[in-house]
């Protein structure tokens, strides 16, 4: 297991770099949710072969971490884990396209290197983007995002308490796995034989846990909707961000930007 | 100011375990009396508190709150009365600052955004962390997320605090400040503890739990010097009363 303390301050790290102000943090939730859609939708419209094409999107993060101040590496760290996945999904293509899309006088490139490439960038840039959303606007406000775009509370307060409870996992983890090394006479990791009852032990722990948690949020009136407080209206500055961003997806979408600054650039040379 | 008043009578509470938790405990507060329920583990305190503020319901008898008896569906209004502060203050403290965190009570209420706003600050100044409010809450000492942890209950504005070991885990200083600070409060107090020490000095009446039943309900001083009553519970006399560790002189009252 990896170490669980860790893991939870990587998670509080993205709390509370949501908790930052700048221009980025300022733009009215809805909008960001409606952006970061709308950047997930072009990010995975691409065609498989369509590799050059989708490079001008690595634009987004890219300009919306340095405007929000969010730091590249300890965002990137977090795409990791799930790259492992993404890549078992791509090897397929790697086994099955073999046709070739690119002849080189020295080299053939099959279309499975390609389209396992292009996996691979979109898998890490929709996971790059739903980070990015996250750190620039916190759990609770894309909530409110969700509220106004009238999706059912029930699924809203579910994807909260989920968040929420993360934590409460992590913790309770954290605990046993320090108590178990203590008393492993330094042997590294948890035996197999004993991870049965230490994710049974884990698994009551967190529900009782989970449940004290709940109790105080009900001791305090809570009815199953979370409120934000002071709710910012939407300006024009939030939609013409929507909109800006909408029109450059759609623009990389329908444009093969590269390769028009490709001929571009061919033709000045000529 | 009747609607300060608890009324409990012959409680009964089975855990889905079987263990009988409560076995007909009764006992009246009246408005602005502070009492300390103390008993061995597994008497029955923290089941009791999670009666007092409607996290469990009883299989027999009836808690009143004033006039209102604690049931589903008057759940609301009792809970805007009596402010429970649980054992451990990482259950209470959930949100990403402290501000939302106090202002998590009130914003359910859906109380407006100023008058939110008023409450926390008054809260935060009242238990002395205003200057945290926009920490977060995991990054706080333990006294620290205590005073949060009341102050989340403050800003409800509730008449009756209940308090579940509020001194456990707290440094001596911590424990002092927080001990002045209840000693400040006017509201009607019930305070599980251990910590007899603290009952002496903020209660004048204790109830003493003993599986599930009441042994004794009157003044702290009476109750708390009973060597022999408090042998019987589970207890001992409080650190205060006993004689001194170097010369063992006694002390007296």
């Amino acid at each position: 297991m990896s170490n669980p303390v860790e893991s939870l301050y990587n998670i509080r790290l993205l709390d509370e770099l949501a908790e930052k102000k700048s221009i980025i943090h300022n733009v009215h939730p809805l909008m960001k949710v409606l952006t970061t859609g709308a950047y997930l939708l072009v990010t995975v419209s691409f065609n498989k072969y369509q590799l050059s094409n989708m490079l001008p999107l690595v634009f987004y993060p890219v300009i919306v971490m340095s405007l929000a101040d969010i730091p590249a590496i300890p965002i990137f760290k977090r795409v990791l884990p799930a790259l492992p996945l993404i890549t078992g999904i791509g090897l397929f293509n790697l086994l099955y396209d073999k046709s070739p899309v690119l002849v080189l006088p020295w080299i053939t490139i099959p279309g499975g290197w390609v389209s396992f490439l292009s996996i691979l960038i979109k898998g890490f840039l929709t996971i790059l983007a739903a980070l990015i959303l996250i750190a620039t606007t916190g759990m609770t406000k894309i909530a409110l995002a969700l509220r106004i775009m009238r999706i059912p509370g029930v699924f809203i307060i579910q994807l909260l308490l989920t968040y929420r409870y993360i934590a409460v996992l992590l913790e309770e983890a954290g605990r046993i796995v320090r108590a178990y090394s203590l008393r492993s006479a330094g042997e590294k990791g948890i035996k197999f034989r004993d991870w049965g009852p230490l994710t049974g032990h884990l698994l009551i722990r967190s529900i009782e846990r989970a449940q004290r948690v709940y109790r105080s949020m009900c001791c305090r009136g809570f009815a199953g909707e979370y409120h934000t407080g002071r709710e910012k209206g939407i300006n024009t500055g939030d939609i013409l961000y929507f909109a800006g961003w909408s029109i450059s997806f759609l623009i990389i979408r329908y444009f093969n930007i590269p390769a028009m600054i490709g001929w571009l650039m061919m033709g000045v040379r000529r | 100011m009747s609607h300060h008043i608890i009324q409990a009578d012959n409680l009964k509470y089975k855990y889905p375990d079987g263990r009988q938790a409560l076995n007909g405990v009764t006992f009246r507060i009246t408005h602005g009396e502070s009492v300390g329920i103390v008993g061995a583990n597994g008497a029955g305190k923290s089941t009791l508190l999670m009666h007092l503020a409607g996290v469990l319901f009883p299989d027999e008898g009836e808690i009143r709150i004033g006039e209102v008896p604690l049931t589903r569906k008057t759940l609301p209004l009792i809970r805007q009365r009596v402010g429970m502060v649980f054992q451990d203050p990482d259950d209470q403290l959930f949100m990403t600052t402290v501000y939302d965190d106090v202002a998590f009570g009130p914003r359910n209420y859906k109380l407006p955004e100023e008058e939110v706003e008023k409450r926390v600050i008054s809260s935060l100044d009242t238990v002395g962390i205003l200057h945290l409010k926009d920490r977060p809450p995991y990054k706080l000492s333990g006294g620290e997320k205590r005073a949060a942890a009341i102050a989340t209950v403050l800003a409800m504005n509730p008449d009756i605090l209940v308090m579940d070991e509020p001194t456990s885990s707290l440094d001596p200083k911590s424990r002092r400040r927080l001990i002045t600070l209840l000693q400040g409060f006017t509201h009607t107090k019930i305070i599980a503890t251990h910590d007899l020490d603290m009952v002496f000095e903020l209660c004048e009446r204790t109830i003493v739990l003993k599986d599930g039943r009441v042994i004794t309900d009157g003044p702290t001083e009476k109750i708390l010097c009973d060597a022999e009553l408090m042998e019987e519970c589970g207890l001992e006399l409080p650190l205060g009363l006993l004689g001194c560790p170097v010369c063992n002189a006694k002390k007296t009252i």
